[in-house]
This record gives C-alpha cells, sequence and structure tokens, in this order.
C-alpha cells in the first residue's frame, strides 16, 4: 500500500501558482526525498500532505486516510517537522520532548529506542531553553519531537537547512536508520547531494515534478557527457566559456565549471580554445553526473519549453 | 485529559518564564487601584473660595467665617458683582463659589429659610462633588448652631450647582472600573498574545498536525490567564476594602459570579482576536485600541456616560466592562440584591456565550 498518495494536487496563492497539477505516490517504508530550490512548492505540498492546508483541487492520501475528510486520523498517524525551527524557545530540550510525547497521548519512556540515537546527544543539555541550542542541536531535538510518538509516516520540510555540514551528515544517517524500523519518510531539501542517500528522489521545480526516479537511474540516464572545466582564472572562463559557440550548458560547480558539450565540440579543441583567450592550467576531463546535474537539465529544458 | 493536563502545564511554564511580563500582571492592578484609588481619594485642603454675598449681613458674615476656619477652604475672594463668578473660573483662580441670596439673614428671621448657592467647577466632577459636599458640611454645621441660637426651624437650603458637567460619578467608581480595565487587558490581551505567538513561531503549525483538539488548544490557553485574573480580582478587591475603604455592601457570591462571568467574556474576546490576527503586533494593537480604549472611554469609568450623546451611549451598550461595572457598583456601593442588577449580568452572560461561539467556529483547524 502507498503511504502517500497524490493525484492532480493544485494550489496558487493569487497569481503565483505553488503547486500544478503534481500526482505522485510514496510507497511504504520508503526514503523519499524531494529536491528543489527555494520557491518550488515544496512547503505547501508537505502542508498539503500533513492536512495544514487545502488544495485547490485535486486528492492525497496518507497512510490510506484522506487529508480533507478525514485530517484527524492523519493527524494521528503523521511526524511533522516544519522548516523553520518550530518547538518552544522557551522551554527546556526535556519539557519541549514531554509536552509533544504527551500530545501525541504517548510518553518518552514509550518509545525512547526510536529517538535514542539522536536525543542522546542532546540529552546533556536537556535542561537547557530549546531557544539557546545551535542549530544542528535545535534539528535533532526538532527531529526527537516529531518522532516521539511512533509515526507512520514522517514528514521532514528542509530538516538540514541553515546545518551545519558535519550535522547534515549525522542527521542523515538518523534518517537511514528510521527507515530500517519501517517508518516512511518524505523529506525536502535543498541540498542535492542529500538526494543521493534517498530510494527515490522527486526534483520539483515550479510547483511541478520534472522528474522521479532513483539517484542511480537518475544519473545514469544523463543524456551526456559532462566535463568538469578548470583554469587559473576561474572568474573569467564562464564568460570564455560562454562564448565558446559549442558549449550547451555551463555551471558552476564547487572548484570547476560543468560544461555539456554539443555538435561538433570536443574536450581538446575546448582547451585549446580556453589557452587562446590567455588561460593557463586549463583541464577538462569527464566526470559522472551528480543530482544536481539532472536537476540542472531538467530544469534547463523545461525552461526551453516556455 | 493528560494532554490538556500538559498543555496547562506548558502554558503555566511559559507564563512564569516570562519574568517581566508576569511581574507586569500581577502588579499592575496594583498600581493602577493605588494610583487611581489615592488621586481620588485624597482629601482636598485648601480649596479656594470665592464669596459673592450681596446681603452682607451678620448671618453671612459667621458663615462666611465658618468656611475660612475650615481646614478645607481658603477664602481668596469677595466678589462684587455676579458676572464674576464666571470669570473667575475661566481664569482658573477659584475651585468654589459659594453665593448667598440677598437679604440672607431677614429671610432667615422671617420666612425661616434662606438660600446659598454652591458654584463648582464641574470639569472635574470628582473633585467638584467632593468640595461641594464638603461645603453642605460646614453650612449644615451653620444651621445647627443657628438652631441652637434662636430655637426656631431655619433652614439654609444648600442648592448645589455643578457648572459644565450637572451629573457627577460617584468617586468610588475607580474599583470597578480598574478591575474591569484589568481584567480586559489580562485576558484579552494575553490570551490573544499567546496564541498568535505560537502561529507566529510556526509551533501552531506543529500542534495542529497534532491529534490536539483545537477546544483543547483554546481552553488550555485560557485556564492559565483565567487563574492570573482571579488572583488579580482579588487583589484588587482585597486593597479596595482594606487600604481604600470601599465598602463591599452587596453579596460576595454574586460578586465572585459576575466577575467569573466577565473574565470568561474578555477571555473569549481574546481568543476571537487570536482567531483573526496573525501577528502579535496585531494582536496587541487589536486588543489595545480595540478593547482598552473603549473599555476606558465608554464603560464610564472617566466620562459619564450619561452626558454622552445618544449615538455614544448606544455604542457604549456593546462594551462588556460597561456592564460588569454597572454591576459591580450596585453590588459594593448600592449593596443591593441579585433582582437589581439581572439584566447586566444577563447581558454579559450572553456576551460571552455568544463571544465564545464565534471564537470556537472561527478557530481554524488549518493554516490560513
Amino acid at each position: 500500500m502507498a503511504a502517500v498518495s497524490a493525484t492532480h494536487l493544485s494550489k496558487s496563492y493569487g497569481k503565483v501558482q505553488a503547486l500544478q497539477d503534481l500526482s505522485f505516490t510514496v510507497e511504504a517504508g520508503e526514503l523519499y526525498g524531494i529536491i528543489g530550490p527555494d520557491g518550488a512548492g515544496k512547503t505547501t505540498l508537505f502542508r498539503i500532505l500533513t492536512s495544514l492546508l487545502l488544495a485547490d483541487s485535486g486528492t492525497a492520501e496518507v497512510a490510506g486516510h484522506d487529508v480533507v475528510k478525514d485530517y484527524r486520523a492523519v493527524r494521528n498517524v503523521i511526524g511533522y517537522m516544519p522548516g523553520k525551527f518550530s518547538l518552544y524557545q522557551d522551554l527546556t530540550v526535556e519539557e519541549n520532548l514531554h509536552f509533544f510525547a504527551t500530545v501525541f497521548n504517548t510518553t518518552i519512556e514509550e518509545n525512547y529506542h526510536l529517538i535514542a540515537d539522536i536525543y542522546k546527544q542532546i540529552e546533556p543539555f536537556r535542561k537547557r531553553l530549546a531557544g539557546k541550542l545551535s542549530g544542528g542541536m535545535k534539528q535533532k531535538l526538532a527531529l526527537s519531537c516529531a518522532l516521539i510518538h511512533k509515526p507512520e509516516v514522517l514528514f521532514l520540510d528542509e530538516p538540514t537547512t541553515g546545518v551545519d555540514p558535519v550535522s547534515r551528515k549525522e542527521f542523515w544517517n538518523m534518517l537511514l536508520k528510521l527507515k530500517r524500523q519501517g517508518i516512511t519518510i518524505v523529506v525536502s531539501t535543498p541540498y542535492m547531494d542529500e538526494a543521493t542517500l534517498c530510494d527515490r528522489v522527486a526534483l520539483m521545480q515550479h510547483g511541478k515534478f520534472l522528474g522521479v526516479d532513483t539517484p542511480k537511474h537518475l544519473m545514469e540516464q544523463y543524456p551526456e557527457t559532462l566535463w568538469a572545466v578548470r583554469s587559473d582564472g576561474m572568474h573569467r572562463l564562464l564568460g570564455d566559456l560562454k562564448a565558446y559557440p559549442h558549449v550547451r550548458s555551463s555551471f558552476s560547480f564547487g572548484a570547476a565549471y560543468h560544461v555539456t558539450l554539443g555538435g561538433e565540440g570536443n574536450p581538446e579543441e575546448l582547451k585549446a580554445y580556453l589557452e587562446t583567450r590567455g588561460h593557463t592550467g586549463v583541464e577538462v576531463y569527464a566526470i559522472p553526473p551528480s543530482v544536481e546535474d539532472c536537476f540542472m537539465l531538467l530544469s534547463k529544458n523545461t525552461g526551453d519549453e516556455r | 485529559m493528560k494532554q490538556f493536563q500538559s498543555f496547562v502545564i506548558k502554558e503555566f511554564r511559559q507564563i512564569f518564564r516570562d519574568r517581566r511580563t508576569m511581574l507586569i500582571l500581577l502588579v499592575m492592578p496594583v498600581v493602577q487601584v493605588l494610583l487611581l484609588g489615592y488621586a481620588i481619594k485624597t482629601e482636598i485642603r485648601d480649596a479656594r473660595l470665592a464669596v459673592f454675598d450681596p446681603s452682607k449681613d451678620a448671618e453671612t458674615r459667621r458663615i462666611k467665617e465658618r468656611f475660612a476656619a475650615s481646614e478645607y477652604f481658603i477664602l481668596t475672594e469677595e466678589l462684587t458683582r455676579p458676572e464674576q463668578i464666571n470669570d473667575v473660573f475661566k481664569g482658573g483662580d477659584i475651585d468654589l463659589v459659594l453665593v448667598f441670596g440677598e437679604d440672607f439673614a431677614s429671610h432667615l428671621q422671617h420666612d425661616g429659610e434662606a438660600a446659598v448657592q454652591l458654584i463648582a467647577d464641574g470639569t472635574d466632577p470628582n473633585q467638584a462633588a467632593m468640595l461641594t459636599g464638603y461645603a453642605s458640611g460646614i453650612l449644615a454645621d451653620c444651621q445647627a448652631a443657628l438652631l441652637e441660637n434662636y430655637n426656631a426651624p431655619f433652614q439654609i437650603r444648600a442648592n448645589v450647582r455643578m457648572l459644565y458637567n450637572p451629573q457627577s460619578e460617584s468617586a468610588y467608581n475607580f474599583v470597578p472600573g480598574v478591575v474591569g480595565l484589568v481584567l480586559m487587558l489580562i485576558c484579552a490581551m494575553m490570551t490573544s498574545v499567546a496564541i498568535v505567538r505560537e502561529k507566529e513561531t510556526g509551533t501552531m503549525e506543529v500542534l495542529l498536525a497534532s491529534p490536539m483538539k483545537p477546544m483543547h488548544i483554546m481552553l488550555s490557553k485560557m485556564l492559565p490567564y483565567f487563574t492570573l485574573s482571579v488572583v488579580n480580582v482579588v487583589t484588587v478587591l482585597l486593597l479596595a476594602v482594606f487600604v481604600m475603604g470601599v465598602p463591599i455592601r452587596g453579596s460576595l457570591f454574586w460578586l465572585a459570579v459576575s466577575s467569573v462571568v466577565f473574565i470568561f467574556v474578555a477571555l473569549a474576546l481574546g481568543l476571537l482576536i487570536s482567531t483573526l490576527v496573525s501577528r502579535q503586533m496585531s494582536a496587541l494593537l487589536v486588543s489595545g485600541i480595540g478593547l482598552m480604549m473603549p473599555t476606558i472611554v465608554f464603560s464610564g469609568l472617566i466620562f459619564p456616560l450619561e452626558s454622552m450623546p445618544e449615538g455614544l451611549r448606544w455604542i457604549s451598550d456593546f462594551v462588556p466592562a460597561r456592564w460588569y461595572i454597572a454591576i459591580m457598583r450596585k453590588i459594593m456601593i448600592e449593596g443591593v440584591g441579585v433582582a437589581y442588577f439581572f439584566k447586566e449580568l444577563g447581558v454579559i452572560v450572553l456576551m460571552a456565550v455568544v463571544l465564545m461561539a464565534a471564537a470556537w467556529k472561527n478557530f481554524k483547524v488549518r493554516l490560513v
């Protein structure tokens, strides 16, 4: 049975179309990632699925319950962690956890095993006010609070935004552990690198899914060879790459530019071309595409359609 | 039930942890009562008295001497023409004018009755009422002395006239008024802010996505402020009785019942406001300007309702504090039974029910 299923969901705020005829399913026990930039409509989608917003049209079910008609039932079985840190800043770590446990009719002791891994890390600070925790610890507390009632489906809206890289990594390790406990997890993130850890990834932009697939398959399907290009004059390089007639796309990507070539283009010629433009230390080498490259390609294609 | 309990505990924790607000909530009513109470209660000494005495006989002289000897008045001016009365008030030099009738002594001796007029500045009704009160007291003393001397039923008819504001209000207004104000402030403002804060910080999103029932959320927000309000009512009343000397002549039971009903009205108003706005600032503004101002203006606390134009009086009927203050006055000062404030009590009960229903109906189980 699908843990989450959405059919033809649409939602607009005035003239802004936040969701456009969105349909998808999440299988039980799946770790499902929704990847997209800010403003893609991720939060709107989460709020509709958690019964907090009404869609303009379309239906959605979570754990077999309609999110509109059976919203009470939905609220009994989901765990939700909104994007903004939303625990009580003026209560301590322990008080927050205890409060959310009782709100969900359970106790900390009953489900401690679920949160033990996460909670142990913040337990030394259990008497500290939640508002005084660091970003990473706040997220761990929020996750603990969202998990304490052993939800069937866990919705995490950008749980790692604003969290340092080490905590992000820890956080994803916890998600993988939770998945092994049989909890279905729907998680959104603007970080493409986190997508590879999901079972399936939906690439989202302008209220639509550009593509849904396993991260591996997404990357395998990348239709072109991807070249990383570097030189000693990186800031000039982008302009020169764009000036080269055979460069189809080029994106800044950390220390290098990711470039696809079309038509007559080949890496040797590109290198020679760049050297004639006065670049030294030019390197052009093939690299495997990442999820972000897939996203860029997909969003570029839909952009062309418009 | 455990959910509810835990929610209430959490609310109390949050209130107690916010020390500054807490202090304001508990101390403010005391300060208000003391300030307003003493400002009104403080006895007036050395009020400036002017006299217009066309008869200038032995009796009027005797009365003037009595006034001059009193600790309340200083005789500062003898007026020669009646037109001067208005001038001295406009100049602000005089607090009270004593006007004798013509041929005062002969009237007193032949008719057994003579007239005195007391003219006070009604723009400050409390002070005016107090001054005329003192003056009437002195006149009564004079009359008693005359009775002994002449052994005849003489009567000095004191004719009190308040300039600018013919009906002056009772000085005891302030206690019911302050209770009404404080309850409005604490219940309405604090509850609305407490709920809107959850919306603003995003915790409401988590609460809504939980199995918590909306009614429970609302009730658990109300309970702590209800408790605080009861504490405040008791403090204010204790102060009023033991420090200010304001009597509670009527039934304590009905006083408690009315106060509880009024607290519910204020709480429901707060809840209603919280369902209408989404920012703490707007909640503060709405409850501040939307509730405090009408409460102060239309409750009869400062501006007497009787002297308001009809349209404004009609508006004042919708101000809950107006009815509550009327009940409190009847219970505390007049000491009358429930039959005399049945209508007022009915009005606030109705208000409580309607507002509560509106707040509940308006409470959104989803984000807007």
